[in-house]
């Protein structure tokens, strides 16, 4: 392994210094008209007379045609080193769960940048501020955008607005401050910089990096609402960033005497206009994505280059009217995400997703090598003590306490308080990265005397953060959770008493309505309902969006399933005559086959396009017999572990737990949507057997535990819902079976119903239609069964949400 | 102010309902608000439907629970003095509530807490979690492809662990033992709701 890597990095290192020699070969040595326009090669023509003809000797075969070629070339060699690269970092997996991703890169990126510095005796492939903020940086916060968890971001807006704004205005302040006192006090010696200089360089060193912060929270797994609000807070601090560069940069042109008041309001109003310009700017955008998106059914094969295009527009624009161009990517990427998903066919969503993912990917690792190049050239190198430590030391310091502050503040007002660990993490993960970089790269040299030693110190900043803090972020956080869990071993009841707490306040916030909050998110919701949807989504994809249907549906097609499945194993659907029989018989034949055959159908591919229907069928054939024994001694082996970690693994996470996984290298279906529709569908149908059993007089819940315990074990079964089937087939219940008639009726009678009776204890009340067609050992039981099902959601969406 | 005091005037008996449950006007209003939400036919009582309509109700394993848990046995509805008293166990608990035993239980103290979670299992009320009703509650909390087998042992390791009078069920006071350690206030308390 170690060869291998050692092979790649030293090829690539050997490549691109051939290249560079060979293009300072061929710069060196005289331009022999190497590379006369492209038609002018033939010998027929040096006749024709002027003077350029006589250079050539011959027609030449091959020509060396570098210059033709440098500029791409040189561009796509870089990408390709840079892709390299990472792959060299990721051969080791086990080096990239200690250091982050990003560190190794930037250390490739030192060992890159001495080799070429090596070798040309100068830097010239940097990090320039064009290349970055126009073709690095737009990609990653698309991504960034596209991917947002809306309802998470929105619901802690608040708070992330609070740290981005006045978080990030603090630490400008204090850090600023900070230096020009110490400057004041003579710990950096003699440098010419004043006040404002240190407040420009406190801002553009403020900001926590979007990037970075992306890179190291990907190894470290943290909970959704700590990830979301430092998330958050790198993308919107943007706003303050800008706002004040520009203007700290503007009153070190004017010079110190001409600031006023006047202009301090003018910095203040300008941070609104950039602020809010710039989110106006991508909503526009994202109007126009998903407006473009309902028109574009016949051009679906290009669909996806238009969501790029425009989302790339949409920073342009922003950057072109001096407003904040981040933001507007961002609430591009937010607010278009529902409607082109809804819009677009299957196929282009996914490769929208790919391609979005594939773009973000390569301009992270582009950026975080070139970050490590960009740092061998001497020609940056200035060394002040006093200025690198003491930068260091405040950042880091005054984040803390930034920070706790702040979030003290907060947890006055908020619902669920921040706790101290997660203060911690998210101070500690205040990563500076690349965008610090970039706007320290861009100040004026005439106007900054210290320029390099304000890019060598951010720098150094950066890989202080990224690489220290990045390093040791992991074991931070596993320290201080050990810690925690350490002092109490919960048993077994605590385990569970706990998820049951979580469950229990989650389902009373909803009773209670979480008042007052809900207020906004319901107008919000109506008035997306009326308006935005009908101008933004094509037909067909509102139709599809209601969930509950949805859900209905995919229980429908289950039922279906299993219901032709049975019949398959029978050979004929004659089976359905005799349930009780069926349902004994369904346990202990599929016994043995079952708990092979699940595993490869996953929850999330019952959606009706996904539904290997074909695979099942197929799967059924019992192909080979399991060792049911073994599993059984498993089992038994140490149940003490067994349970804890049955707990462990398999209790529903409550709906505050859910941890959403925003990943820049990963593409993954959200598991946590497959578990509430799981716990949905359960619902739902303990309601349905409740009614059904209400309605012929009989207590619910009692009589369907007991049918639960009686039957034989069912299997393990990763999708559970046909074994479900077969315990609950009502199918079996012979009290129940009068209620299949009432589906034969139609949907009027049980559609007025319903209302009253989706989840219902009386009992008694009959309606006569429903009795009309009594016939229970009818063959088109398990026919009705389905549409039975699939009346209620005509029912539940009167109910509103 | 105005609306507050007419919604209140609307509300019978309100201040003796304060005074039971602790919630201010201000909060007294609000859940009236919501119970009006949830109560569309305006019949002034609910409904098991009418929680039922919550959909995010269904996506909770326990949803059906809690929805009965507001229901007192055999009754069918529940008005809003019933409503305001449960959700007052939900307070999060006064600090510096004085000590004193001739006064009733207040419903948000640690022992209430205990008590409305104890009977979210106990569905029989017959004091004690049996052996089925914990299965059932884990059944309900487990996914499923946890099988019978994996489930009745864990219910068994359970009992064996919180019961101490070995009558192969949980009362409340060992209920409320095997959970000495755990901070109820912290864990059901809504914030909101002070």
């Amino acid at each position: 392994m170690a060869c291998r890597t050692c092979l790649w990095l030293l090829g690539t290192a050997f490549f691109t210094c051939t290249v560079r020699l060979v293009v300072e070969g061929t710069e060196v040595g005289a331009p022999q008209g190497s590379h006369p326009e492209p038609g002018v090669v033939g010998s027929n023509h040096s006749q024709a007379g002027g003077g350029h003809g006589s250079s050539i000797s011959g027609i030449q075969i091959v020509t060396f045609k570098w210059h033709h070629v440098e500029a791409p070339y040189l561009i796509a060699l870089w990408i390709l080193v840079a892709g390299v690269s990472k792959m060299v970092v990721e051969l080791n997996h086990s080096l990239t769960s200690v250091i982050p991703e990003s560190a190794l890169l930037i250390l490739i990126g030192w060992i890159l940048g001495g080799i070429i510095y090596g070798a040309g005796k100068m830097q010239t492939f940097t990090l320039t501020p064009t290349v970055f903020f126009f073709y690095l940086l737009p990609q990653v916060i698309l991504d960034a955008g596209y991917f947002m968890p809306n309802k998470l971001f929105f619901s802690n807006m608040g708070a992330i607005l609070v740290y981005a704004v006045i978080g990030t205005c603090w630490n400008a302040a204090t850090v600023g401050l900070g230096l020009w006192g110490c400057w004041l006090g003579g710990a950096m010696g003699d440098i010419d910089i004043g006040l404002l200089q240190f407040l420009l360089f406190g801002s553009l060193i403020a900001a926590v990096d979007p990037v970075a912060v992306i890179a190291v929270f990907e190894e470290v797994h943290v909970n959704e609402v700590l990830f979301i609000m430092v998330f958050g807070e790198s993308l919107l601090n943007d706003g303050v960033t800008v706002v004040l560069f520009n203007v700290f940069d503007a009153f070190v042109s004017l010079g110190g005497a001409e600031i006023d008041a006047v202009e301090i309001i003018k910095g203040i109003i300008s941070f609104f206009v950039v602020a809010f310009g710039g989110s106006l700017v991508g909503i526009i955008f994202a109007l126009l994505i998903s407006l473009l998106t309902r028109c574009t059914k016949n051009i679906q094969i290009i669909e996806p280059g238009f969501i790029f295009i425009l989302g790339y527009l949409s920073y342009l624009t922003a950057e072109m009217l001096s407003l904040s161009a981040i933001l507007s990517i961002v609430f591009c990427g937010i607010c278009c995400q529902k409607y082109i998903n809804a819009n677009m066919d299957e196929c282009s969503v996914t490769t929208v997703r790919y391609v979005m993912k594939v773009f973000a990917n390569g301009s992270e690792t582009i950026i975080f090598v070139f970050l490590g190049i960009s740092a061998i050239d001497p020609a940056i190198w200035v060394w002040n003590t006093g200025f690198i430590l003491l930068t260091l030391l405040f950042i880091f310091v005054f984040r803390f306490i930034g920070v706790f502050l702040l979030t003290w503040i907060l947890n006055k007002y908020r619902l669920v308080p921040l706790e101290f660990i997660d203060q911690v993490v998210m101070s500690y993960g205040g990563l500076r990265g690349a965008v610090a970089y970039g706007l320290v790269a861009m100040l004026d040299e005439n106007k900054f005397k210290e320029k390099n030693l304000m890019v060598s110190t951010t720098l150094i900043v950066v890989y202080f953060t990224v690489m220290l803090q990045g390093i040791t972020m992991k074991p931070l956080v596993t320290w201080l959770k050990v810690k925690r869990a350490a002092v109490t071993e919960l048993t077994l009841a605590e385990k569970i008493q706990n998820r049951t707490f979580d469950h229990m306040l989650v389902a009373i916030e909803d009773i209670s309505g979480q008042i007052g909050h809900n207020y906004m998110r319901d107008k919000w919701h109506n008035f997306e309902e009326r308006w935005l949807c009908w101008l933004l989504m094509k037909p067909s994809a509102r139709k599809s969006r209601d969930y509950i249907f949805n859900i209905f549906h995919q229980l429908n097609l289950k039922d279906a399933m299993s219901y032709v499945k049975e019949g398959e194993r029978r050979g004929s659907l004659a089976f359905v005559r005799n349930e009780t029989k069926a349902d004994v018989d369904f346990n202990k034949k599929f016994r043995a086959s079952f708990s092979e055959i699940m595993p490869d159908i996953m929850a999330d591919n019952m959606g009706p396009d996904h539904v290997p229907l074909s695979s099942i069928l197929q799967d059924i054939v019992p192909s080979v017999c399991l060792d049911m024994h073994e599993q059984d001694l498993e089992m038994r082996e140490s149940e003490d572990f067994n349970a804890h970690h049955l707990l462990q693994q398999h209790l529903y996470r409550g709906r505050k737990q859910h941890r959403h996984r925003y990943s820049r290298s990963h593409l993954e279906t959200n598991k946590d949507e497959n578990e509430v529709q799981e716990i949905f569908q359960r619902t739902m149908r303990s309601r349905l057997e409740s009614f059904k059993s209400a309605k012929m007089g009989v207590a619910p819940a009692k009589k369907i535990q007991t049918k639960h315990q009686k039957k034989d074990k069912p299997q393990k079964m990763p999708n559970g819902n046909s074994t479900d089937k077969s315990k609950n087939h009502p199918y079996g219940d012979k009290d129940l079976e009068f209620s299949e008639g009432d589906c034969g009726s139609g949907g009027e009678a049980a559609g007025d119903l319903f209302p009253m009776r989706a989840y219902g204890v009386e009992a008694g009340i009959v309606n006569p239609a429903f009795m009309a067609e009594m016939d229970p050992m009818d063959n088109m039981q398990q026919m009705q069964q389905i549409p039975h099902v699939a009346l209620l959601p005509q029912t539940l969406n009167s109910f509103d949400p | 102010m105005g609306t507050t005091n007419s919604t209140l005037s609307k509300i019978p008996n309100v201040e003796e309902l304060m005074q039971e449950t602790g919630f201010t006007p201000a909060h007294i209003v609000r859940l009236y608000d919501r119970f009006e939400a949830l109560d569309k036919e305006k019949t002034g009582l609910l409904r098991p439907q009418d929680f039922g309509a919550i959909n995010r109700l269904a996506m909770n394993p326990i949803g059906d629970r809690i929805i009965g848990a507001f229901f007192s046995p055999g009754q069918e509805t529940v008005d809003f003095h019933s409503f305001v008293r449960i959700l007052a166990h939900f307070r999060p608990a006064d600090k510096k509530r004085p000590k004193d035993p001739s006064m009733p239980e207040p419903v948000n103290s640690r022992t209430s807490k205990l008590k409305f979670a104890f009977q979210l299992y106990d569905q029989d009320k017959d004091g004690k979690i049996s052996r089925a009703e914990l299965l059932q509650v884990l059944r309900s909390m487990l996914e499923m492809q946890v099988t019978e087998e994996q489930l009745e042992s864990i219910a068994d390791r359970t009992i064996q662990e919180a019961d101490l009078d070995k009558d192969d069920a949980i009362s409340f006071e060992e209920f409320r033992k095997s959970l000495e350690k755990v901070n109820i206030d912290h864990k059901m308390s809504i914030r909101f709701l002070r």
